[in-house]
This record gives structure tokens, sequence and C-alpha cells, in this order.
């Protein structure tokens, strides 16, 4: 039995075993609508979460599968005082496979410890979010058809943005990928990801606060939201929360073939007259999350 | 100033000047019934000044312990009067409840009797990480 807990644990066969079976069922649905039939996923969410949450459901939906769960830790027995080590005992006795979202970072590794299923982290604190990595990895595949030899840019909140950072460390396992990274200067990457994959690895990166100087030479560009939920002090959340605000006129020095991504929910960062645009990926982003989630429910239950 | 010299027991040299209060502490060496002299700022040619502890009892002292807090210490191992062994430290690859994580993120901070672990991430820098936050070790 495996859980994801970490988009590292996963190697670049595995990212792309994961990739091809989610392709193979945006092909042929049909295929897989029965392969969980059954098999019975928990949704364990600590913390309020409308995408993560129904995309893992209808996940396990659309292969055949059952689901239950909660969406918020006062209606779970974490509001009496239950560990998250006994919640996640508990309710492997009821489910076949558990996804979990959690404030608080490293409650998904300390539930895989004590669970008996596997357990899949879907989100936590600033820390984790693999199956988002791994949607903007299918992401990327499907729009560019590769996902080496690229220029991608992140923008907005890369200090606590756990999406960035897990994306980061993703692709610069690929070879030929040059980092922008577009930011504020108090909400840069953090040092420890810098010194620590950038620099250790010679990937190539550049540091900028202005986009639109940057834009001509992007082929990815990956916009984050900045997270009120993120910052102990709202003086600072209020100061940085509309620093870069995505519009047509930025986009007029783009390359044709860019695509834009975004983990969503935006607030306003990314103005609702660029959603027409084609390349606008990030509602395409959110089906494929639904996607990358079938197939990877799929490699942990072992269902062929 | 005379110390004894030990029959069957344990002595920790090299200690940094001043850090020897924070390894008894460590070891737990408050819990023993036996002998436990603390020499601090002991003349040394290597270090210009260091801590001994020396210990009259042939306990197992936690050498990963140790190897965090210092690896250049030299534990020495005393039986029947003779110095019969000298260990040498090592970095450990992870530690256990020797350290909290401080990040009031971690699940550390909320889930209790939870073992406050972490890894050795970079030997070079001797740099440790909690296993849950991946926050590093202050």
């Amino acid at each position: 039995m495996r859980s994801l807990i970490d988009i590292l644990s996963l190697s670049l066969d595995e990212i792309d075993e994961l990739i091809a079976v989610a392709e193979d069922i945006i092909a042929n649905p049909v295929k897989y609508r029965d392969k969980c039939r059954y098999k019975k996923l928990a949704t364990l969410f600590f913390e309020p979460s409308t995408r993560t949450r129904l995309s893992f459901e209808a996940a396990m939906y659309e292969l055949g599968g059952q689901v239950l769960g909660f969406s918020e830790a006062n209606s779970s027995s974490a509001a009496k005082g239950e560990s998250v080590a006994d919640t996640a005992r508990t309710v492997s006795c009821y489910a076949d496979i558990i996804a979990m979202r959690h404030p608080k970072e490293g409650a998904p590794l300390v539930a895989s410890m004590a669970s008996s299923v596997p357990i899949i982290n879907a989100g936590d604190g600033g820390h984790n979010h693999p199956t988002q990595t791994l949607t903007d990895l299918l992401t990327i595949k499907r729009e560019k058809g590769r996902l080496d030899n690229m220029t991608v840019g992140f923008c907005g909140d890369l200090k606590f943005g756990r999406t960035v950072h897990s994306l980061i460390e993703a692709l610069s396992r690929y070879t030929g990928i040059e980092f922008v990274l577009i930011s504020p200067e108090e909400l840069t990457l953090p040092g420890y990801l810098k010194k620590g994959i950038l620099s250790h690895d010679g990937m190539k990166y550049t540091e900028t606060t202005n986009l639109e100087e940057v834009m001509p030479k992007l082929d990815i560009l990956y916009m984050t939201r900045v997270q009120r939920e993120r910052f102990f002090n709202e003086e600072d959340y209020l100061r940085l929360k509309d620093s870069y605000i995505l519009t047509p006129e930025k986009l007029q020095n783009a390359k044709p073939d860019l695509a834009i991504l975004h983990p969503l929910p935006r607030v306003n960062e990314i103005h609702t007259s660029v959603d027409s645009d084609p390349r606008a990926c990030y509602f395409r982003q959110v089906l494929n999350g639904k996607f990358i989630r079938m197939a990877l429910i799929l490699k942990l239950l072992e269902v062929e | 100033m005379h110390i004894d010299s030990i029959k069957n027991g344990v002595v920790i040299d090299h200690i940094k000047a001043g850090k020897s209060m924070e390894i008894y502490y460590h070891l737990e060496l408050d819990k023993l019934d036996c002998t436990v002299a603390i020499i601090k700022n002991v003349h040394s040619k290597k270090m210009g000044s260091k801590d001994i502890i020396k210990i009259d009892s042939d306990m197992q002292v936690d050498l990963d312990v140790l190897g965090y807090i210092d690896s250049d210490i030299t534990v020495n191992i005393i039986k029947d009067g003779v110095l019969c062994e000298k260990k040498k430290l090592t970095l450990p690859e992870q530690i256990k409840d020797v350290i909290k994580c401080k990040n009031p993120r971690c699940i550390t901070t909320t889930e209790q009797d939870l073992p406050h672990v972490f890894k050795l991430t970079d030997p070079a820098t001797k740099t440790y990480r909690c296993i849950y936050c991946e926050a590093k070790a202050k």
C-alpha cells in the first residue's frame, strides 16, 4: 500500500504513467466507468475547499465508486479533540482510500503512518499539494505536448504559494526548463527552494518584479492568488493582494501559444476579460484535475 | 583542582566550552544516581578551552544526540580504569525528540504524543528538517 504525500515521492516514470492513464481516460471515458465499483473514497477535509474536494468526489463517481466524508473540521470528531492519527485509523476501516486536506503541515503524513489504506494529500497548509501539481503537469503536457524545454513564469505569491513550490520541484526534474520568478519583493520564492533546487541542479532562473518585461519569453505563465489565509498580518495582505493583475493589455507582447495557468480560485489577479483568450487554460486545468485524480485513484488502489 | 578518575564509565571530551549543561540535560544525566562531573572551561591546546563530562556508570550514551549537538565531541569508554574505546561521532541521519519543531503551522503543534523527528537534509551545512512540515531546525 502506498500513499501520495509529496510529489517528489513519485518518479518521473510514475508521473508519465499517470499522465498517460489520464489521457486515456479523456479519450475513452466509458472504459473506466466501472473500474472502482464497490470501492469507497473518504474525503476528510479539515479546512474548506470547493475545487479539490469536488474534483476528488467527481473522479471517484466517474470511476463507478462511492464517496463518504466531511468538508469541515467542525463536522468531524476533530472538533472533539480526536487526533489525526486516530481519525485516519478509524476511517481506514470504512473506506478503501482517503483524500485528506488539513491546515496543519504534515498532517497527511501522520495519517499515512496510521492508516491501513492509501492516503492522498489534498493539501496540507502551505506545504504540499501534490494532486494540484499533477493537474498542472497534465495541463502543461496537454497544452504544449511536452514537459521539457520551455520557459515557465510564476507570478504573484511565490513565498506562500504551495502550488508554485511543488510545481517548481516537479518541473526541475525535466531538462531544458527555465524559470522566471515574478513577485513583489516581500513574496519572493523562499531561499531554501532557490538554494536547494534551482541552484543545486544548475537550473536557469531569473527573478523580477516586472511581469510585462518578461512576458515575451514565456511559454507558460502560472498566475497565483495572494492568499489571505497564509498571512498572520491583515495589513500585509491588503498591501500586497493587488500586486499583479493580468489583463488583455499585458498579454499584447506574449507568445501566441502561451499557456496561462492558475490553480484557482482567483480573486482579481486575472481580469475576467482574459477568460475568452484561447491562451487562458485555467478552466481546462480544472477539468484535467478530475482526470488526473481518477488516474491516481486507480494507481493507488492498484486497479488495472 | 582534583577530580577522581573513573573506573567504569564514560568520559565525554572536547565539548565546546559552555555546551556541557545542554548535553547534561539532553542525555538526561540529571536522572542518574551515579557520580557525574561537569568540568567547565578546561584548558585545551586544540580548542583553547573546552568542557568535559565524566559519568561514573557504564551507561549507553545516545551518540545521535551528541552527534547532532556537536560531531567534534569524543566519547571515551573506560573499563577497569583503562580507556578501552574512543568513539568518533558523525552527524546522525535522523534525530528523534531531541529538538522541537518551531513552525506554528506544523502538525506537531497540535498532535499530542507525536515524536519530533528531524532528518539530515544537507550534511555540508548540518541542516536538519522536520519530517512532517520540512521546516528547518533552529
